[in-house]
């Protein structure tokens, strides 16, 4: 425990200690749901969409964005770690390896929690409602331990590649895996082949349980299959980062 | 590669999550969403395009480089020139790319043919247009980190001109902002072969909005090469 929470500390004190760091992974979600408002924020005028409050309904992309930029930077500085040899460092610490892959992997949701906490600050200033305080903080959950879920993943790239040039592919592949979903219209509004892929894809079921802070209001049927869709993830992707430790380990 | 990928991604997940915005009674008249959003994801690309050459332009300068390029016996401004020229042929690629994928995937070029190479040549005079802004941004930072640090305005231009939505329904203050960005006209022009037959209007405008960016982007181009020789 003391190892997870060392690491987590580290993780932390880069943000503190270098805060500009942390503006691009605030920025792009901002931006986003700002840019994405403006530009299809009449879609609410169809027949069947959910809100009147394009904001309130883009939103839970926004807070995903952040939560997955939080996540992959956890796989882009274990792949800076690896690079300089501080990783092999750790290799041979007493520290087991649950505790390292736990330490990166829990500072991805604490990390996560400032740009989350400011791109919901400014959906507010912007006046979207919030659906009570029971759905602000399940939302928060679920996107802080999709972080910690989305930092697996990152974690499986940079134990494969061994260097920060993946790191496209940690930021997009999470990203896309959001966006593929229920992301600008409820599921009935999309069109073609990407209704099919939204319709099967899990995270859609997790971004349903982050809108509830916003559109829906908290409910059992969307918070089951959130939870449901979050820990077949996070299951998924952390036994293949937990896979890739010990190879590399071994390696 | 990324210049290509991410706006076709982008692509997909506009005119999958946005398609039935045609249902919407003021959307213009067109053949299919995705014929609409062909010339947004062109633009995109274009910008991207730019960027991606002003940071090729910065690091060959942080690399040293760019010192040996002076040294050597040829032009200075053919360095610069060169390195639109090379932003130019991506913009080709683009064009070629985002018309071929909008064929692949339903799309109709009402234009012809004739339209179609329209489209990619205004992609590349769009372009080595914004190339200008990022060869500039190159030329007086001279670091890489600064021009990657423009990535978020070229979604700031994008996202407050009529390039993703038509310019009526955006919503304030990007609808008034759209109708003075260049990017709006400059879109519409690339939109209007593909939508339509070819319209003088349209295409004038987009091609006017063109010069305009490249003879400012040149400008400062020219700018931040003569202040990094004298630096």
């Amino acid at each position: 425990m003391r190892g997870t929470w060392l690491l987590m500390r580290r993780a932390i004190n880069e943000v503190i200690r270098v805060p500009g760091a942390a503006i691009p992974g605030i920025a792009a979600p901002t931006l986003f749901l700002l840019g994405l408002t403006a530009v299809f924020g009449k879609l609410t005028l169809l027949p069947g969409f959910s809100t009147s409050d394009f904001m309130a309904f883009i939103l839970p992309i926004s807070v995903m964005q952040s939560a997955t930029f939080s996540g992959a930077a956890t796989g882009v500085n274990l792949a800076r770690d690896i690079e300089q040899g501080w990783f092999d460092r750790l290799y041979v610490s007493p520290l087991s390896r649950s505790s390292l892959l736990a330490g990166h992997v829990f500072s991805a949701s604490l990390r996560s929690l400032m740009p989350i906490t400011v791109v919901i600050t400014i959906a507010i200033a912007f006046g979207v409602g919030i659906q009570g305080v029971d759905a602000l903080l399940l939302a928060v959950a679920l996107a802080a331990a999709f972080a910690a879920t989305v930092a697996c993943y990152a974690i499986i790239l940079a134990l494969y590649f061994r260097t920060q040039q993946a790191a496209p592919l940690m930021q997009a592949g999470a990203f896309m895996m959001v966006l593929f979903t229920t992301a600008y219209a409820p599921l009935d509004l999309l069109t073609g082949w990407y209704q099919e892929v939204a319709r099967y894809n899990p995270v859609r079921f997790i971004v349903e349980g982050v809108r509830q802070m916003s559109v829906y209001g908290v409910d059992w049927a969307h918070t089951w299959k959130a939870l449901a869709a979050l820990a077949g993830l996070a299951l998924f992707f952390g036994l293949f980062a937990m896979r890739g430790l010990r190879r590399a380990a071994d390696a | 590669m990324p210049i290509l990928i991410f706006p076709t991604l982008f692509l997909a997940v506009n005119v999958g999550g946005a398609g039935r915005a045609t249902d919407i009674p003021a959307f213009p008249d067109v053949a299919g969403f995705l014929d609409f959003e062909l010339a947004g994801a062109i633009v995109q690309s274009t910008m991207l395009s730019a960027v991606s050459g002003g940071i090729a332009l910065a690091l060959d300068i942080e690399s040293g480089f760019m010192d040996r390029l002076i040294a050597s016996p040829i032009s200075r401004t053919a360095i610069v020139v060169g390195r639109l020229a090379s932003t130019a042929v991506m913009g080709v690629i683009s064009g070629i790319w985002f018309v071929s994928i909008g064929l692949l995937f339903g799309a109709e070029i009402q234009g012809g043919v004739l339209g179609a190479l329209l489209v990619v040549l205004m992609a590349s005079a769009c372009a080595a247009a914004w190339g200008g802004f990022g060869a500039a941004l190159a030329l007086r930072s001279g670091t890489v980190s600064v021009v990657q640090g423009i990535f978020p305005i070229v979604f700031v231009i994008i996202f407050l001109s009529s390039a993703f939505f038509p310019a009526d329904l955006l919503l304030e203050p990007a609808r008034s902002i759209s109708d003075w960005n260049p990017m709006s006209f400059i879109a519409e022009g690339i939109r209007d072969p593909i939508v339509s037959d070819i319209s003088a209007g349209p295409v004038l405008k987009g091609m006017l909005a063109i010069a305009g960016v490249m003879a400012l982007g040149a400008a400062l181009s020219v700018w931040g090469l003569r202040k990094r020789l004298a630096g």
